[in-house]
């Protein structure tokens, strides 16, 4: 993905030169290293500060909800699908965006990096296949594929499946033997250990709502955490309210959630929700061979209604 | 639910028209029956303040 940068940097600014599009949205360098943030370039001359590396963890597909103007996204193969959902949920027409496809392999884990290293990271820089973090002490060099986010390292879908223009050719795709191997550990679980795991997965949850904030799936207008009349569970940290909200939440993405990872990335203390939503990911698979966002024609699993479907569940 | 650790004979779906009150009776008895064979619920709780 090295290089990309300066094609990314072309493509944004023939179409605001041409005035295709009013707005471009892709990443620049963040304050700290490994936190690249959101840009939204209006003028040729603003594209200057759009990158891309291994820190571009972020949806972009959630800055496009309920959008008037014409706007480009800067798309990797998650955000796409994000993408196709959104034009599905009527949140942004078809011809109102124009996709620049970015073939990705993989973002880094900027929590996993810290953890091993000693010390303040003060830059992080990368190959291809190599990521280089200086701290005041010492460089640490990794190999790429031992600090990718878990999604990343699970990924299958890392070619755009939409897109106007694409800055660099497709790359393979990764052959993934079980991507549930975690999910079907817990569900091996007896009921009691199956509490304790979730009690313990979600106890520092601090209800920041960092993790629906930066999901593009969660764009309600009021989302049921919020809502007071009628107030549908308590907004404090009763571990009840947190894991209704988790539990709730992750259902609200079923046949939806493309496993972004932008929720866990967002989580300030490192919760790994993708759990819930990725137990449903599989669900969705085994009962309806249905994976979201790959295209705009087929309607979502829980959108469709089949005369014969068994539902053994409902007596 | 079933995964979070519920015990799955808690939650029950029935569909019953407003006509079929023999099926409702029924569903109700087998839920009844259920719930009561698994005992009462010790997780999924909250303790509301006590307020004297």
């Amino acid at each position: 993905m090295v290089g990309y940068t300066d094609k990314i940097k072309e493509i944004a600014g023939r179409l605001l030169k041409e005035c295709t599009v009013d707005m471009v949205i892709g990443f620049r360098k963040g304050t700290m290293p490994m936190m690249n943030e959101p840009c939204f370039a209006t003028t040729p001359e603003a594209v200057d500060s759009l990158v891309w590396d291994s820190n571009c963890g972020i949806n972009l597909a959630n800055y496009l909800t309920n959008r008037k103007e014409k706007v480009a996204v800067i798309a990797k193969g998650c955000d796409s699908r994000n993408i196709v959902t959104h034009i599905i949920e009527n949140k942004i027409k078809r011809d109102q965006v124009v996709i620049i496809g970015v073939p990705c392999t993989g973002m880094i884990d900027k929590r996993r990096i810290t953890d091993m290293v000693a010390g303040e990271i003060l830059d992080v820089s990368e190959t291809e296949n190599t990521i280089k973090v200086k701290t005041a002490d010492a460089e640490t060099l990794f190999d790429k594929a031992e600090v990718l986010q878990q999604n990343c390292a699970l990924c299958i879908h890392r070619n755009p499946v939409i897109f106007d223009e694409m800055v660099a050719d497709a790359i393979p795709e990764q052959d993934v033997v079980d991507r549930y191997a975690d999910i079907q550990k817990i569900e091996a679980m007896d009921i009691e250990d199956k509490w304790r795991f979730f009690d313990d997965l979600l106890r520092p949850c601090i209800r920041c709502y960092a993790c629906r904030n930066a999901c593009p799936l969660c764009y309600c207008p009021t989302c049921f955490v919020d809502e007071s009349k009628p107030q549908w569970m308590g907004k404090g940290q009763d571990p009840m309210d947190v894991r209704t909200f988790h539990f709730l939440r992750a259902y609200h993405c079923a046949g939806r959630c493309t496993d972004c990872g932008a929720c866990e990335r967002a989580c300030p203390v490192g919760i790994n929700m993708r759990l819930l939503t990725r137990k449903l990911e599989k669900d969705c698979q085994e009962e309806f061979g249905w994976e979201a966002g790959l295209s705009l024609d087929q309607r979502p699993a829980m959108d469709v209604y089949q005369a014969n479907d068994p539902e053994p569940f409902i007596k | 639910m079933e995964l979070m650790g519920i015990e799955p004979d808690r939650l029950h779906f029935s569909w019953i028209s407003s006509a079929e009150s023999t099926k409702f009776v029924n569903v109700v008895k087998e839920v009844t029956e259920k719930v009561k064979a698994i005992g009462p619920n010790t997780h999924f709780i909250k303790n509301t303040a006590k307020v004297a």
